[in-house]
């Protein structure tokens, strides 16, 4: 069997596993989100209780939680993930399908910002290793993974926005100026993780025998490195890649927050904490789906750059 | 306005300029060197036109998205600012909050202030063109009431005869008593003389439909197109939880008054978020700062930074269902007194909140709260008192009280609750168990009314007159989380309901509250006040403790050119 029929079969195992996944999500989310004390018209001003009934009747919420469950997977069969709670004039399917661009502009930058960054300052580490260029670069890093966002952002805002002029504040108006910070702010992190994986990879690799022999034959050494080391040195950051481009494109609640971004992240936070039932399931299932898919497409890639890797052999 | 506040104001006005001398704040770092404006002209009535700016655009923070744009289904602040500049309701309010002529231009109220007959502006137009007639303010009220719509507020009808009943199910929406007299006159009958009836009429609730859009639109009524409304700027962009773009209503009848091309709505939901943007240029009007940065932003921002008192009431209440507080009054009592509310507006809340021994804030017509006698002690003698009562229900030193104090997160709050557990602790020796819980859990502890012991609440007013905060403590109404209920207290509200004379009713809700504070179900702390950074060119507006701020009022003025 070619290892291309093999792929295949592995990913239509692999899209048949999403159906029983997402129903387990679903599942759960449902009730746990029921069993949470409160409802969605809860407020600091009670509703009287003539008033609450007519909105719990408009909402289905007043016919047995079993109903319910059914009447909601139905409509998520049709892909219908009904009217939001909160925003009353809009339905999730529209509130996700204005969130999501929003959270996957930001978050795909900055994926790419910190590949490019974050793979070129790691192979640089790698090469000077134990030279002075390593241990800046390291530093920086180890600061980078350990100052979090909401530090970095608002002196970012606070230098280059308000101070120097030369960006706005914050805010989803204008032009490709907007993206700079929260870009930046998101990557940062990311960059300094994908650095030191791909420096301690690069360092394993430049020491395998393949390389040695390559060397040996002479071949000049940036041939080496992108012809040859760079791509196994690259397997663990692919392999980590997965979850955290699912995490980058779904949305950051905390960059969100501060740079007052109307992505995805916020609507699930604000989601649960107002009890808005529908919207939560919305973008529950929504990042489901989405983090199985990025998974697969990590597998795939995977498979492409490992040659000890082979589906449906053996 | 008191004259604590005035002292405040002054307070700040001087540290500014103290301030000013020295070295420069950062606002002098910041780019956008904000030039001062021109001095204001007028001329007929009206800022002269070359004082204004050319760009008449209004960026205003509005603190959260709205969860609605349907009038009828509108609930909540941020909702009701922008439906205040797409709709007219019959009366508007004037920049400082006294009521005016809306839709209608004139009214007449029977000799009994049951019935109301509004006559309309010949020229009311919609968006569209349409005239506004008496008709669609009918379809307003009766939409607003039918249970169908399931609005959020309508029980704020509930002074409309029928409305009662319509809002129950029990009756058709064509009973509510609001009827139509011709295309131009509108009657309303009320149940009870409702003195600030009109004040209610300029609440979204109470908005006229444009019928034809709702019903080609349906649930998509609310979108940028599809709203048609009468009021003085209609909803041209709508990008959920990032802006929603206003613009002037070109058949609007004092179209020739308003002054601002457009508006944009922000909802920023992170107050520091705001405030950056404000200092970068971004915005001119944010909807709060937080509470932390009060000391820097009266420094370096003293002519933009807005403190005015807001018609809301912060307090802790007592749950009555539940001992130690059901059957022992002297024990409420003493920890009313046990806490010093100066110390807890000065060093705690910080942003010149008043504080108070009542349950109504001041500021509301004639309205004077009746002040209880504590509240001209010192308050060593309130301590002393304190101590004596809680001697009195049976604790002390060897028996001290225990109790749970819970809040919702929020910075605010805990702080505050910090501040009484040891204020409490130090003047008496109770132990307090401060206890945080999230919204819902919190809202729904507090009205089950079996876990709670004391909790913190609050109120601000839905319309300027006391009934607003007084009613909650009513015998089994909705809001009444404190088990409250007192025969003498219920029969004033009902007398208070029913009179029609106005200085009569205000007697009797300042008896009704004295009976509520010799009760003590609650422990009042501080009234609320507003904060805000308001841009200098920004005029046309005024400090009003209901908090409304209508953009048609407003303009921006040109700078002062660079010397």
């Amino acid at each position: 069997m070619s290892a291309e029929t093999g792929v295949m079969r592995h990913a239509g195992r692999r899209l048949l596993g999403l159906v029983p996944t997402l129903l387990i999500l679903i599942t759960i989310v449902f009730f746990m989100m029921r069993v949470a004390p409160g409802g969605p018209f809860d407020a600091e001003k009670a509703l009287p209780p003539d008033i609450q009934a007519n909105l719990e009747a408009r909402y289905h919420l007043d016919e047995p939680l079993i109903q319910q469950y059914f009447r909601y997977l139905g409509q998520v069969l049709r892909f219908d993930f009904g009217p939001s709670f909160q925003y009353r004039d809009w339905t999730v399917n529209e509130l996700i399908a204005q969130g999501f661009p929003v959270s996957l502009t930001i978050g795909g930058l900055a994926l790419v910002l910190s590949l490019l960054v974050g793979v070129s300052v790691g192979v640089l580490a790698a090469l000077r290793q134990n030279r002075p260029t390593d241990y800046t670069v390291m530093g920086f890093a180890m600061l980078g993974i350990s100052i979090p966002n909401f530090v970095v952002a608002p002196v970012l805002i606070l230098l280059l926005a308000v101070y120097a002029g030369w960006l706005p504040a914050g805010g989803w108006e204008g032009g490709w100026t907007r993206l700079v910070l929260p870009v930046i702010t998101l990557a940062l992190p990311v960059i300094a993780y994908i650095a030191r994986l791909t420096r301690g990879s690069m360092i394993e690799v430049l020491h395998s025998n393949f390389i040695r022999a390559a060397r040996a034959k002479g071949l000049p050494g940036r041939q080496v490195i992108f012809g040859y080391a760079l791509k196994p040195a690259l397997l663990p950051v692919v392999s980590w890649l997965g979850p955290a481009a699912a995490g980058l494109v779904t949305g950051s609640v905390v960059v969100e927050r501060i740079f007052a971004i109307p992505g995805l992240g916020s609507y699930f936070v604000q989601g649960a904490l107002n009890r808005d039932y529908t919207l939560v399931m919305g973008v529950v299932v929504f990042y489901g789906f989405l983090i199985i898919v990025l998974n697969f497409i990590v597998d795939l890639l995977y498979v492409w750059m490992n040659p000890r890797v082979r589906y449906g052999e053996g | 306005m008191s004259v604590r506040y005035f002292a405040f104001v002054l307070t700040c006005v001087l540290l500014a300029g103290c301030g000013r001398d020295e070295a420069p704040g950062p606002r002098a770092r910041d780019a956008v060197h904000r030039q001062q404006p021109v001095e204001l002209r007028m001329v007929d009535g009206r800022p002269a036109p070359e004082v204004l700016a050319g760009e008449q655009v209004l960026h205003r923070d509005n603190g959260n998205e709205p969860q609605t744009l349907d009038p009828h289904l509108a609930q909540g602040v941020p909702a009701a600012n922008i439906l205040r500049d797409l709709f007219e309701g019959l009366t508007a309010e004037a920049p400082d909050g006294a009521i005016i002529p809306g839709a209608a231009a004139r009214w007449n109220i029977s000799h009994d202030g049951r019935v109301y007959t509004f006559h309309l502006r010949r020229d009311g137009r919609w968006s569209n063109g349409d005239p506004v007639t008496a008709v669609d303010f009918v379809e307003g009220f009766r939409r607003s009431a039918d249970p169908a719509t399931a609005s959020h507020y309508a029980h704020v009808l509930r002074p409309i005869a029928g409305a009662t009943a319509v809002l129950a199910g029990a009756a058709s929406p064509d009973t509510l008593g609001v009827v139509a007299l011709d295309d131009y006159s509108l009657q309303i009958t009320l149940v009870d003389p409702t003195p600030y009836f009109l004040g209610l009429l300029s609440h979204a609730s109470t908005y006229p439909v444009h019928r034809a859009s709702v019903a080609t639109h349906g649930p998509r009524y609310p979108r940028p197109g599809n709203l048609v409304s009468n009021g003085a700027f209609v909803l041209t962009d709508w990008q959920v939880r990032s802006r929603i773009e206003l613009a002037r209503n070109p058949h609007y009848h004092g179209v020739d008054e308003v002054i601002l091309d457009r508006v944009v709505y922000y909802p920023y939901e992170d107050s520091g978020a705001a405030v950056k943007q404000y200092r970068a240029g971004q915005l001119h009007w944010t909807w709060e700062v937080p509470a932390n940065h009060f000391d820097w932003l009266r420094e370096d921002y003293p002519d933009e930074l807005v403190v005015s008192p807001w018609l809301g009431s912060y307090f802790l209440g007592y749950n009555l269902g539940r001992e130690p507080f059901q059957h022992s009054p002297e024990l409420r009592r003493a920890l009313v007194l046990a806490v010093d509310r100066g110390i807890l507006t000065d060093k705690v809340t910080r942003f010149g909140e008043r504080p108070t021994f009542n349950l109504v804030p001041p500021g509301i017509g004639e309205y004077e709260p009746p002040a209880p006698e504590w509240a001209s002690w010192t308050q060593q003698q309130r301590e002393e008192e304190a101590r004596r009562l809680y001697e009195a229900a049976g604790y002390g030193p060897d028996q001290p009280l225990r109790i749970q104090l819970r809040y919702n997160t929020s910075q605010n709050h805990k702080k505050v609750a910090l501040a009484v557990a040891s204020m409490w602790k130090q003047v008496l020796g109770v132990h307090t168990e401060l206890i945080n819980e999230e919204w819902k859990v919190f809202l729904q502890n507090r009205q089950q009314r079996v876990l709670t012991q004391v909790f913190r609440a609050g109120w601000i007013g839905d319309y300027a007159d006391p009934f607003t905060f007084l009613e909650m403590f009513r015998t089994g109404h909705g809001q009444n989380d404190y088990g409250y209920s007192d025969s003498l207290y219920d029969s004033l509200l009902a007398q208070a309901a029913s009179e029609r004379i106005p200085a009569r009713r205000r007697r009797l809700m300042v008896e009704a509250e004295r009976v509520l504070l010799e009760d003590q179900p609650i422990i009042p702390l501080y009234t609320y006040v507003t904060r805000r950074l308001v841009d200098p060119h920004l005029r046309g507006w005024a400090s009003n403790v209901m908090d409304h701020h209508y953009s048609r009022h407003m303009f921006l003025l040109k700078s002062e050119p660079r010397p």
